[in-house]
């Protein structure tokens, strides 16, 4: 009997959930990580600088401890804790957290971007404070920060690549269990750096597109 | 009508604001002239609550405006406020940004805040810019577009602070033509200027502050063509 086979047809529903695997922690990340990054960006644009240096604080840890490490510690910790879950939560957790450290800061000089008198000639028209945020500071404050909004969304799809260490099976960890079956690793291999290739450079042209649009 | 009594206003240390009284009646058009820094925009922003005050009154239409009680968004749509720098908002059309306080504010209906906004702009004639951006337009059409959005909430008063000091000298007679119509109107307006000789043209009274303090007011034949004060008369001197 042969222990490896060769890559075939077969194969494809389970690339094929990979891929959406990839997808889908990716798309969790950003979106849970754009909220909370919205509202953490929004606090720090408003706060003092009390309030600043802490929330300053736990974003550092969040973005200067390298995700893998977070990752492992977390997963780890939770065991030990004697509550272990699945890898596709502890993943979403830790990879929606490292986002939002990140967002927080784009959201933030956004925020910061938008011009006082602007906000005090919408005051002046009867808006109160809520809705000149709602209909003045974040239109205005996350259009001018969308390119660098397209930067993290970015890195985050292709971060999410670590979540294969705690047992997740995204694309990586699939081609990894593929290639251990097959032995071909450089095929499998470039065809997953393709397909992260077509996700990212489409999504990094249309980011320039817009930064030289708003340039004008 | 417009009752400012005995208003100061101090930032820190500094009384910027030394007891300031000045009525307004409704239809008249006040103008407010003066040097740099002697607390003109600041008592305008007294008026619609931007800034707080130290001590006085500031009574419109018989609310009292700086009363904790006053809901000052609901006594902003009565004062109308254009400042030196336009703000347009730039995400939003020239329609947009003016129908997009009687929408959120006044709870109009899409339709009829854009009825009352196109008929604004139009008056002020940006009729045939609604659906363009206002970043591309010149400071002189942007600063009647800041005019027509105040008009767009159907204030009763306006309060100008030097709406054309910021534009290139070419743009400032279609602004200044602008407010011409809304005396013609007949509007209640508070204009702070250094365009004296249009001061003089439009006003029923005219101010002249002298740090903190009104120096001097009058028509403006009794403040700008005949002033009795020594200091109204060394600052017309300087700007005549
Ligand atoms: N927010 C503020 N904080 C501190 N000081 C302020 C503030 N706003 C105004 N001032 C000071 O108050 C004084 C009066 O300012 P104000 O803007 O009312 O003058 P102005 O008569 O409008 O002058 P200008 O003709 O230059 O517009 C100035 O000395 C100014 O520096
Ligand atoms: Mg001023």
């Amino acid at each position: 009997m042969n222990l490896f086979t060769p890559l075939s047809w077969n194969d494809t529903g389970f690339i094929l959930t990979g891929i959406l695997n990839t997808v889908y922690i990716s798309v969790i990340a950003i979106v849970v990580g754009s909220l909370l990054g919205l509202l953490i960006g929004f606090i720090r644009a408003e706060s003092n600088k009390t309030v600043n240096v802490c929330l300053g604080a736990i974003l550092d840890i969040l973005r200067s401890v390298p995700l893998i490490i977070q990752l492992i510690l977390f997963s780890t910790f939770i065991g030990v804790m004697g509550f272990p879950l699945p890898p596709f939560v502890t993943g979403s957790i830790i990879l929606s957290l490292y986002t939002m450290a990140f967002m927080s800061e784009v959201f933030r000089s956004g925020f910061n971007s938008v011009p006082t008198p602007m906000i005090k000639a919408a005051r002046s028209l009867g808006m109160n404070y809520l809705q000149t945020v709602r209909y003045i500071r974040i239109p205005i404050g996350m259009r001018a920060v969308f390119p660098s909004w397209i930067g993290v969304a970015l890195s985050v799809i292709k971060d999410s690549a670590l979540v294969s260490v705690i047992g997740y099976m995204e694309l990586l960890r699939t081609a990894e269990q593929l290639i251990s079956r097959t032995q071909q690793p450089l095929m499998i291999l470039i065809g997953v750096g393709l397909f992260y290739f077509m996700i990212s450079y489409p999504l990094s042209r249309y980011g320039k597109y817009i930064e030289r649009k708003m340039e004008i | 009508m417009i009752e400012i009594k005995g208003v100061h206003k101090s930032f820190g240390d500094l009384e910027v604001l030394k007891g300031i009284d000045l009525t307004v009646n409704r239809g008249e058009v006040v103008s407010i002239i003066g040097a740099s820094g002697s607390g003109k925009s600041t008592l305008l922003y007294c008026i619609n609550a931007i800034e707080s005050i130290n001590k006085g009154n500031i009574i419109v239409d018989g609310i009292d405006v700086h009363d904790k009680k006053t809901d000052i968004n609901a006594l902003r749509q009565n004062l109308g406020m254009v400042f030196q720098q336009w703000n347009s908002f730039p995400h939003l059309t020239v329609l947009e940004n003016a129908a997009l306080a009687p929408q959120v504010v006044k709870g109009f209906s899409k339709e009829k805040a854009e009825a009352i906004a196109t008929k604004e702009l139009t008056h002020v004639g940006l009729g045939d810019k609604l659906h363009e951006y206002p970043t591309k337009m010149s400071g002189g059409q942007q600063q009647r577009l800041a005019i027509a959005r105040a008009l767009a909430m159907e204030p009763p008063y306006m309060l100008f602070d030097e709406v054309t000091s910021a534009l290139d000298p070419e743009l400032v007679g279609e602004v200044l033509d602008t407010l011409r119509l809304l005396r013609d109107d007949g509007m209640t307006m508070i204009c702070v200027t250094h365009e004296i000789a249009f001061a003089k043209e439009v006003s029923d009274k005219v101010a002249f502050f002298h740090e903190g303090l009104i120096e001097e007011i009058g028509t403006p034949q009794e403040v700008l063509d005949n002033p009795q004060k020594e200091r109204t008369q060394q600052f017309l001197s300087k700007v005549l």
